[in-house]
């Protein structure tokens, strides 16, 4: 075995660990399950473990992917559960396998959200919110790491859909996971930027499954 | 998780710091509980969330099966707005209950420029800050932690003091307090109970009066209360319950590792030194103890480093077998040791070299006084031979970064004196001249000094702390006399020493002043985001409290201390002695030489002898 890949799920308190501070939490998570990760080579030796795709703080999955690397093979079966029960709250292993294909097929996430409204009324909202989305573009203002700069954040939703709950609109997307990005959260940002009148109060996502360019579950 | 801290969370810097759920807290069913403890640090949790007594005692006090003891810190700037505009409480982060919840809030204060947050967070539980005028027995608030030492500015807010070592006495509290909540006591009968456990300090149970001067006349204790509250402490470090499970924080915080405690106390006698007299007298844990206790943590944490914890890590006598036993583990598994607080005139090159085998980091040394004759006089016994000879040795070892820390406005400090900093900077340049290995990498010489603050139950508790004005002139004096271009001065800033000062020297006078601060949003004082002085010099004012009083004055050593009446061992005699040997500038032999029987030996208890 060299690569190994993890499916875990980030749910309750552990979705405000960052990014950075979760890859940590791993790292020591293997150390107390009594696996040793491998060390690149070189100069400055780091631990080879790698989340696909980072998720924002406050984001929830139960579909994330880590690669990593052991010293030593370990029994793929019991991984899971040892490494869970040494992990955060919130934190669940789910599976571990070697995987077949490359992060870079992940092409779509299938999101799930919820948009609060406190005051107005949710089917109205999402009556509202299917026109917005049905545009042929939307153009939002994104700060990027080049400078502040437009996008069109529509060709990177692939399906979307509302449904009014209660003070709510659930909201279920199929959004770009790389080339473009779309990070979910977008989707609520955009109507702050374009249509503010129905801009939800607040709004909590959570990414439910990986797919590859055509639709196919990604393992 | 509540609605409205959803809503906020994802707004505010690092969120995952107030929510709890890391790997290892402790959960207990709320209602199988007869006590509800919210343990409080009255700073950030990355502050709190380093410091071993808080970890310690989180341990111990949940060993008791009638308690949940859950943690609570004091949300940053950004998060205490929020909370505020969303009107949500001081919440404990294990249950995310609010504190109005619980039975007890104690607090954890390790420095006095936290006294502004303690007020703070009762606040933000939604009580009232006096203990007066918190009628009910429950929730008892309740403080522990170095500055118990002179609890005296604090006491109209807390209902009691710990004071010394909580392994033991906070249970036997907690104990109590359960009793009287099943029993449904009064405050008045709980409190009159608990001043007879050993350590607490029941302040509403000591009267205190003044003369015309301002100066205190007399302490007298009420309803039984001891004439003096003697210190606790824990005689045998190895039998006492270590957490070898610690919490785990899913973010980065000040010290992300493990912590041994190599032993408490000191043998030094350093004369401005708080913390060498009041943790007095030296108990050691054993080398096999903190093997297995470190080694174990590690397993348990995952933590890639390991830190050796004590006033002076040197002083450790198995410390060449304790760095084996651990070295021979954390080897093989990259996992860095370090030993912060070693001293000058006993560093090994053995010590070194295992050190260097894992990471190389800089060397700090606090030298104190920039002369001789100035160094004998506070009892800091490093020669310039000594500084000079471990600096030459790290040099060829290959260091070549040095910080040196020292302290302006000490008792008897000439100009001499301090020039003599600038003069011991240029000798270490050319030790490093000498005997650096590689030259092309420079070399760093990093030169720091603060205001000297002297502190309750040291030599120095009756000296006056120099005037702000003259500290800077004495800092720049020494700005003027340093000409070297590698060598870094930084001096610490005054304004809050000033603070520092009168908060750990002062009476219960001091109280209106800092709940003044408070009252015109202090809180958060420690850092100088939040720091002003202007808040402080104008609730002087306000409450008609002389800061000089309390900083500048020197106090006549027949005259009654606000924290006479704390016993932490060491006899006031000893003290006296001790100060008497600084202005003649004669060393006192360290504990180990020669027992100077300074009184707090008859601590111990089961026969147990001092280390020192």
């Amino acid at each position: 075995m060299d690569k190994l890949r993890l499916r875990f799920s980030k749910t309750g308190r552990a979705i405000y660990i960052s990014h950075l501070d979760l890859m940590h939490t791993m790292q020591r998570g293997f150390s107390r399950a009594g696996y040793e990760l491998k060390y690149s080579e070189g100069f400055n030796p780091h631990p080879q473990i790698s989340i696909a795709l980072p998720l924002s703080v406050g984001a929830a999955s139960v579909c994330e992917i880590m690669d990593f690397k052991l010293k030593e093979d370990p029994v793929l079966a019991e991984l899971p559960a040892k490494l869970t029960s040494v992990l955060p709250e919130g934190i669940e292993v789910l599976e571990v396998y070697e995987p077949e294909r490359k992060v870079a097929l992940l092409k779509w996430l299938g999101i799930e959200g919820v948009l609060e409204y406190d005051e107005r009324d949710p089917a109205e909202m999402a009556a509202a919110l299917r026109d917005f989305y049905a545009q042929e573009a939307i153009v939002i203002t994104k700060r990027t790491k080049r400078g502040v700069g437009e996008t069109d954040i529509r060709p990177g939703i692939r399906e979307i859909s509302f449904e009014a709950a209660d003070k709510a609109v659930l909201v279920k997307a199929v959004i770009s996971a790389q080339e473009p990005t779309i990070n979910p959260e977008l989707l609520a940002e955009a109507l702050r930027q374009i249509q503010p009148g129905i801009a939800p109060d607040f709004a909590k996502f959570n990414r439910v499954e990986t797919y590859d360019a055509d639709m196919q579950v990604y393992r | 998780m509540d609605k409205r801290l959803e809503r906020i969370l994802p707004r505010v810097q690092k969120p995952a710091r107030y929510t709890g759920g890391e790997y290892k807290q402790i959960m207990k069913d709320k209602e199988q509980v007869d006590i509800r403890l919210a343990f409080c640090f009255p700073d950030t949790y990355e502050i709190g969330m380093s410091n071993l007594g808080m970890s310690i005692l989180y341990h111990t006090m949940n060993s008791l099966d009638f308690v949940w003891c859950e943690r609570c810190f004091a949300p940053w700037g950004d998060m205490y707005e929020e909370m505020k505009k969303a009107g949500i409480p001081l919440y404990a982060l294990e249950s995310g209950d609010p504190l109005s919840a619980f039975d007890s809030l104690a607090f954890s204060v390790g420095y006095e420029m936290a006294y502004t947050t303690v007020l703070d967070m009762i606040d933000m539980a939604g009580l009232p800050l006096r203990s007066a005028d918190r009628k009910d027995l429950l929730p008892i608030v309740w403080a522990g932690g170095t500055s118990a030492v002179n609890a005296e500015p604090m006491a109209p807010f807390i209902d009691l003091f710990v004071v010394g070592e909580g392994e033991e006495m906070n249970n036997e509290l907690l104990t109590l307090l359960r009793q009287a909540k099943l029993e449904h006591w009064s405050k008045h009968d709980f409190l009159v109970q608990a001043a007879q456990i050993g350590g607490v300090y029941v302040p509403s149970l000591y009267e205190v009066s003044y003369h015309e001067d301002g100066s205190i006349a007399a302490v007298k204790p009420t309803e039984g209360a001891p004439e003096r509250v003697v210190k606790r402490i824990i005689s045998d470090l190895d039998s006492v319950p270590f957490p070898t499970d610690p919490i785990v924080p899913s973010t980065e915080v000040v010290h992300d590792r493990v912590n041994l405690e190599l032993f408490r106390g000191c043998v030094r006698g350093c004369r401005f030194c708080q913390a060498g007299y009041v943790y007095r007298p030296i108990r050691a844990k054993k080398p096999e103890t903190l093997v297995r206790q470190g080694i174990e943590t590690l397993k348990n944490t995952g933590h890639e480093d390991v830190t050796l914890l004590s006033l002076s890590t040197s002083d450790y006598r198995p410390l060449n077998e304790l760095c084996d036993g651990l070295l021979d583990y954390c080897e093989a598994r990259s996992i860095g040791l370090s030993l912060p607080s070693l001293r000058a005139d006993n560093f090994s090159m053995e010590i070194m070299e295992k050190l260097q085998k894992v990471r190389k980091s800089g060397l700090t040394f606090a030298v104190e006084g920039g002369s001789q004759r100035l160094r004998d006089a506070i009892n800091k016994n490093v020669t310039e031979e000594d500084l000079l000879h471990t600096c030459s040795i790290a040099f060829s070892g290959g260091w070549n970064s040095v910080k040196l820390y020292y302290m302006l406005g000490l008792p008897t400090e000439t100009d001499e004196d301090i020039l003599g900093i600038a003069e011991m900077a240029n000798k270490v340049l050319h030790c490093w001249r000498e005997n650096a290995k590689n030259k092309n990498r420079g070399v760093k010489n990093t030169i720091s000094t603060s205001l000297f603050i002297p502190k309750p139950h040291s030599p120095f508790q009756w000296e006056a702390m120099i005037p702000i004005p003259e500290y800077l002139r004495r800092v720049n004096l020494l700005r003027g006399a340093i000409t070297a271009r590698n060598v870094t001065y930084n001096w610490h800033d005054a304004a809050t020493s000033l603070i520092e000062a009168v908060l750990s020297k002062g009476d219960r006078r001091v109280a209106d002043v800092i709940e003044e601060v408070w009252r015109q949003g202090g809180r958060l004082d420690a850092w100088t985001d939040y720091f002003d002085l202007d808040r402080w010099m104008k609730a002087f004012e306000t409450c008609g409290v002389d800061p000089a009083f309390y900083a500048h004055r020197e106090i006549p050593v027949d005259a009654v201390l606000p924290w006479d009446h704390i016993d932490v061992g060491v006899r006031k005699s000893h003290l006296q002695h001790e100060r008497e040997m600084a202005y003649e500038s004669r060393l006192s032999p360290d504990c180990r030489h020669q027992c100077a029987a300074c009184g707090a030996a008859k601590l111990l208890k089961g026969g147990i002898r001092c280390d020192g």
